[in-house]
């Protein structure tokens, strides 16, 4: 195989569990974000608008929408002969298999396949955040400083440099000292989980580690071992726009962000496109009736109601009368007529009944789930029916087919949830 | 798979029709109802009929079609057996001529026909907005033991027959008459351009034809043989429409603004394909009024659209208006401008303050890239 100079491994087999029940049916890259696209197309675009052409896609939790979406790499080109995506799943070695325990567990797991590229250098990615950014321009930075290895930094204010991963940095941002939620924070440069690193060196590291921590991972194990071992690792400054959307709220933010009419992450530019997987894409079509601004929408879709403040994904339909507001409504959703929908995310192929009304009533947080679900915005998870002429509060969360009889008097109160699924029957 | 596909997309000679929108494209490149062009129906129903050969004859203005059809693999043509075709007029050393006509297009790539097995050929425009199963199609041919099968329908009232192939047809449903642009039409029936016949039928009449000087392949087989042979119409009773004129360009896009003809073509398995061109979400900004209308990916609209179809990529400036119109990929209208009863070509920027107006019966059209 022709050698590579550096081929990119992204780490896709996250739950994300603060997501709560949006990631009950998939891996947290796999879903959606800004109406049509998903979390793991940022980094996917963001390796081909760099010139990298070879993407190891490790997956474990939930794989099947993260396959089906990535499938041979199509809309990022990469479907190649040589090189394009890989998708590396964990798998059965001599007589046992092996979960991926760790994130440099996972890489170790893929020697192999990192091998036969033969790189010069590994770029290690995420799945969990919304950014562009040119891994060209970081890998220079890395050939240019002589690291070892590079880890993109963000700064970040010192108050959330506390719930991060820091780097303490030299006047040639060399790190000298990682540490892990500090308390009393000595710098505010953020790890934001993307590396370069020269191969040879992360490989030694990685057959190590092995042996110390079953479970090795890139910040708590591999990162202090090369700076242990005086290796030259490097902070790249990254100061553009980069978001988490680890939670609930976050989740939310971030898509909100998009419906200023001038937003902080401009998806409009020619320059740096984001491709996904968008095989049928009709235009919208808004209705006679219909009012829809300071929203995005997603091709396919048929509004004949209102539409405020809210991202809606591709072949939505919104009958007569509907308003939704200040939500995210992803693929293929049915909201019926009459319905009003406040403050919401409802995942992909949900139906929504007639005269449905959520997010009504007071801000109880979640009873079951108060630390996932306490910002006021209710949570419906995919494929969830909801029957006509419910009202549901804030906080909810709502899973499976559920019928009139779940609801007490028609109703839902805040913070309560109906979750009917499969693996509860 | 029963048969090999040929769409003939040379068309773009009657531009004058067209008000100078095939200036710069095919016919069959000609954009529809919001994000298609033309020749996806056409390619779709081959690619969902499970054709796995399709092959695509240019000639007129191809760099457009070309670039559409760069890649096969939206339509699912992307085949190491088979796959899609596309002809273009060429030189060698016993011809140097464009294509003299239809038969004449397919005759010069008649080795595309004879190195295939499948025993029909499934020939249609494309110029034709339609949607159909050409299965059903070679059944029904089959089933009337035909050496041709005719697609027709009844013609809209509004449209002008002359424009098209007149036919009538006996109570089995044969064709007895059939009459290209006839001055005196006999009938309201018209052929939509797709046509069944037998690989080796359609090779032995192409080379019988082509020896007698002869090139078109309405005009010199199927009027031509039209006792001798077999001909049957098959009646198609959904939406189609022929893009033929700017009156017709203009109804078809509009038609995209009915439920049903959105619901046939973009909502309904298996779906019309195309390029796709990873255009973000539209964004409908405050301010924005956009009814009874359709908007392409990547728009950003801060103004009032009404009853108008517009592609992808187009920003609506504060104050605007647009009615009745069609706007093509990527043209900027700027802030307070009116554009009503008008088609604006790809491209076209307007600036602050502009107003585009025409009347319902005759749309004006602005030209490609231009900047007002």
């Amino acid at each position: 195989m022709r050698k590579k100079e550096m081929i990119a491994m992204l780490l896709a087999g996250g739950q994300g569990s603060r997501l709560g029940v949006l990631t009950a049916s998939k891996a947290k890259p796999a879903l959606a974000f800004g109406g049509k696209y998903k979390i793991i197309d940022f980094p996917m675009s963001n390796c081909i608008n760099s010139g990298v052409d070879t993407v190891g896609v490790l997956t474990q939790y939930l794989p099947l929408e993260l396959n089906r979406h990535i499938g041979i790499g199509i809309p990022w080109d990469l479907d190649r002969r040589n090189g394009g995506v890989t998708i590396l799943a964990p798998h059965v070695k001599g007589d046992e298999g092996e979960w991926y325990s760790g994130t440099a567990n996972a890489i170790f797991q893929n020697i192999d396949f990192i091998d036969n590229y033969n790189p010069d250098y590994v770029l290690i990615l995420g799945g969990d955040h919304i950014y562009k950014m040119d891994y060209s321009k970081m890998l220079n930075f890395h050939k240019q400083s002589g690291a070892d290895a590079t880890i993109a930094v963000q700064e970040v204010s010192m108050d959330e440099a506390t719930r991060l991963g820091i780097m303490n940095v030299d006047e040639q941002d060399k790190v000298y000292e990682f540490e892990e939620k500090p308390a009393q924070p000595k710098s505010n440069l953020a790890s934001m989980g993307i590396y370069i690193f020269s191969w040879q060196e992360l490989r030694k590291s990685l057959v190590a580690d092995r042996d110390i921590h079953p479970d090795s991972d890139f910040g708590k194990h591999i990162i202090p071992m090369m700076l242990n071992e005086n290796k030259k690792l490097f902070a790249y400054r990254f100061n553009d726009y980069w978001k988490d959307v680890g939670t609930i709220e976050s989740y939310w933010m971030a898509n909100m962000d998009l419906i200023q009419t001038v937003p902080d992450f401009n998806l409009y530019e020619d320059f740096w496109k984001i491709y996904t997987d968008s095989d049928h894409q009709p235009p919208i079509y808004t209705g006679l009736e219909s009012d829809v601004n300071t929203s995005l929408l997603s091709e396919g879709c048929e509004v004949s109601g209102k539409v405020y403040n809210s991202i809606i994904g591709p072949g939505v339909i919104i009958e007569e009368g509907a308003v939704v507001q200040a939500s995210i409504i992803m693929g293929r959703c049915v909201i019926g007529a009459g319905a009003f929908i406040d403050r919401c995310i409802i995942d992909d192929s949900c139906t929504i009944g007639e005269n449905v009304k959520i997010g009504t009533g007071e801000n109880v947080p979640n009873a079951a789930k108060p630390h996932v679900y306490d910002s006021g915005i209710t949570v419906i998870g995919e494929s969830t029916t909801i029957p006509p002429n419910v009202t549901i509060g804030k906080n909810c969360v709502l899973y499976g087919v559920t019928t009139p009889e779940d609801y007490a008097n028609g109703e839902l109160a805040s913070g309560q949830d109906i979750i009917r699924r499969m693996e509860d029957e | 798979m029963r048969s090999i596909g040929i769409i003939l997309a040379g068309g773009g000679g009657n531009s004058a029709k067209l008000g100078g929108l095939t200036e710069t494209r095919a016919t069959p490149a000609m954009p529809i109802g919001g994000c298609y062009r033309c020749i996806d129906f056409t390619l779709s129903n081959m690619a969902n009929s499970g054709m796995n050969k399709v092959a695509v004859i240019t000639q007129y203005n191809s760099r457009s079609l070309h670039d559409h059809l760069s890649s096969s693999k939206w339509w699912d043509l992307g085949r190491k057996q088979g796959g899609l075709f596309i002809f273009t007029p060429y030189l060698s050393g016993s011809n140097s001529y464009w294509f003299r006509g239809t038969a004449d297009s397919i005759h010069q790539n008649i080795t595309y026909l004879k190195r295939s097995n499948e025993p029909y050929v499934v020939i249609a425009s494309g110029n034709s907005v339609h949607k159909m199963d050409y299965n059903e199609l070679i059944n029904y041919h089959t089933e009337k033991d035909a050496d041709v099968t005719i697609v027709y329908s009844k013609i809209k009232p509004a449209d002008d027959i002359n424009e098209y192939g007149v036919l009538t047809v006996d109570n089995d449903f044969r064709i007895t008459d059939l009459e290209e642009k006839p001055l005196e039409p006999q009938s309201n029936l018209v052929s939509l351009g797709i046509y069944v016949i037998s690989r080796t039928l359609l090779i032995k009449l192409l080379e019988t034809i082509n020896a007698e000087g002869r090139y078109d392949l309405v005009q010199d087989v199927f009027v031509r043989y039209r006792k001798r042979l077999r001909i049957f119409g098959y009646h198609y009773n959904e939406y189609w429409q022929t893009i033929n004129s700017i009156h017709t360009y203009f109804e078809c896009n509009m038609d995209f603004l009915k439920k049903d003809v959105r619901s046939l073509f973009n909502h309904q398995y298996p779906f019309t394909d195309t390029k796709p061109k990873d255009e973000p979400p539209a964004k409908y900004n405050i301010g924005a009024r956009v009814i009874n209308s359709l908007a392409g990916s990547g728009a950003i609209l801060n103004g009032t659209v009404q009853n108008s179809v517009l592609f992808r990529k187009i920003y609506t400036g504060e104050g605007s208006k647009i009615i009745n119109s069609i706007v093509m990929d990527g043209c900027y209208i700027g802030n307070n401008c009116t554009v009503e009863n008008a088609i604006l070509d790809k491209e076209v920027v307007l600036s602050d303050g502009k107003e585009i107006k025409g009347n319902k019966e005759n749309p004006t059209i602005i030209n490609k890239l231009s900047v007002l």
